[in-house]
């Protein structure tokens, strides 16, 4: 049997780097993501990993060093948030168009500025359109299991894109939490040998990586990028399924929370998914039809899951830790109310930027969404498309 | 060459053959054409040397020519011949000749 144990949600992607053992880790530190590099390179220090840790001058050559290994046949990881993924942006982009399959736990931060270290996903929704898996944990449970399976989906076959997985800074970064760890052997066998068959070592192979592609085939490339995305979803189900039966933990592209017969559902992604439960639950023994979707796929996005998910619902109001300046709203709302256009009958959907910067968000701001949602629900009136949460006048 | 669809082509941008490059005729880049005067060359070969492109086409330590379908006109043989033997020819003159103007 694997071991139960209390880990902050930096130490908890620690560990399990500690179990996947990359061949290759390159980062650079910055709050809220230093304790993962500081507590791997512990681990490199002690001798119980057999992985190549690159102390490099920033997340741009962070970055860098993980693609030169990656295409080199190394399983190559770094971690990083906010700035540092900035400063690694031109790479990133890199990273997935030379189908790479690096993991990067991201810690999201608000990006400067003004300068910021505390949670909103500005960072990784700034990166949406750069080619990345992204999937979202709710806690410290989700980050250990979303780390070993993004090994999986990044190295599939039909995949081989680079996968962020994202933890709510410091709210879950740094907050201890009870965390189910498998036995190491176990994840050695789940995840299994990275094998790349273009290494730019093998000598008797010899391969170009990374010539110049211009307008006679970079559109080209583009389109199977698109492809591998477009067959992610699946693997990305399959992948959840396999690790059920190790784990016992089940995972799909979202997650359906008391969504069956809800009226009234609120859409969010990261740790606030967790608070919404905990409002959805009250909500629920009051007798109001409340119910939570949460993302767990953003990229890519789920829109005939969500749809479906959504469609018999009174009213939605999608939660967004980010904004997209002069947009109609933020991204998950985006692509979202851009789904639902599809559905016969239309739902009315509503937008809420919360949290950004770090601002907290408690059970009486959920419950003051879904009694705006109750008010939608019998006025079919939305008053304001977009609204923000816990902000002041 | 016929150009392939994104079904045919391997991923990532990679090439999986080496030495294509000579598949690639950049001759076409070219605005100024390396002329060789055979009366001045002593076939030193230190345009061979030089040559940025492996354009200058030896044949038993002799040089026989340029290889016009990669020569991209740079000028570096001629600026580096001792004899003065290489002249850089606007293309636009070659053109026309061909064109019997």
């Amino acid at each position: 049997m694997g071991k139960i144990v209390g880990l902050t949600g930096d130490e908890t992607a620690a560990e399990v780097m500690r179990q996947i053992n990359p061949d290759v880790v390159a980062a650079y530190p910055i709050t809220p993501q230093t304790e993962i590099v500081q507590n791997f390179s512990q681990f490199v220090a002690n001798g119980v990993v057999s992985t190549e840790m690159v102390r490099v001058e920033s997340e741009h050559s962070a970055m860098s060093a993980c693609i030169g290994a990656a295409a080199s046949g190394a399983r190559a990881m770094t971690a990083t948030s906010a700035n540092g993924l900035a400063l690694m942006w031109e790479i990133c982009y890199i990273a997935a168009s030379y189908r790479l399959p690096i993991v990067m736990p991201l810690v999201n931060r608000a990006l400067s500025g003004p300068i910021n270290i505390h949670c909103d996903h500005s960072d990784s929704m700034g990166a949406r359109d750069s080619g990345w898996i992204q999937l979202y944990s709710e806690n410290c449970q989700e980050i250990y299991d979303n780390l070993i399976q993004a090994i999986r989906i990044a190295e599939d076959k039909e995949v081989l894109l680079p996968v962020m997985v994202t933890l709510d800074g410091f709210i879950i970064s740094h907050a201890m939490e009870r965390v189910e760890i498998l036995e190491d052997e176990k994840v050695t066998e789940f995840i299994g040998e990275y094998k790349n068959p273009y290494s730019l070592l093998n000598v008797d192979n010899p391969v170009t990586w990374g010539p110049l592609d211009l307008y006679d085939y970079y559109f080209e490339h583009k389109r199977q990028q698109i492809e591998a995305m477009e067959k992610t979803g699946e693997v990305i189900q399959r992948v959840g399924k396999e690790f059920k039966e190790i784990s016992g933990r089940s995972y799909e592209l979202m997650e359906n929370y008391r969504l069956e017969g809800a009226d009234l559902v609120i859409v969010a992604a990261g740790s606030t998914a967790g608070t919404v439960k905990a409002v959805v639950n009250q909500l629920r023994e009051e007798g109001v039809k409340a119910g939570l979707l949460k993302i767990r796929a953003f990229r890519p996005f789920p829109a005939r899951e969500v749809s479906q998910a959504l469609k018999n619902a009174k009213a939605v109001a999608i939660l967004d830790r980010s904004v997209s300046f002069g947009a109609q709203g933020g991204p998950i709302f985006l692509e979202i109310r851009s789904a639902l256009f599809e559905e016969a009958k239309r739902v009315p959907v509503v937008n809420y930027i919360y949290g950004l910067g770090g601002r907290d968000i408690g059970i009486d701001e959920i419950k003051a969404v879904y009694r705006n949602l109750e008010r939608i629900a019998q006025t079919k009136k939305i008053e304001k498309l977009v609204g923000y949460l816990g902000l002041r006048e | 060459m016929k150009e392939k669809g994104w079904k045919e082509i391997p991923l990532g941008g990679l090439i999986l053959e080496a030495g294509n490059a000579e598949k690639y005729a950049t001759g076409g880049w070219r605005t100024y054409r390396p002329v060789r005067d055979e009366k001045k060359c002593n076939d030193c070969l230190l345009c061979w040397v030089y040559c940025p492109d492996s354009s200058i086409i030896v044949e038993e330590a002799k040089i026989k020519g340029f290889d016009y379908e990669h020569c991209k006109g740079c000028g570096i043989c001629s600026a580096q011949c001792p004899k003065d033997a290489i002249e850089m020819v606007e293309e636009t003159k070659f053109v026309l000749q061909e064109k019997g103007e």
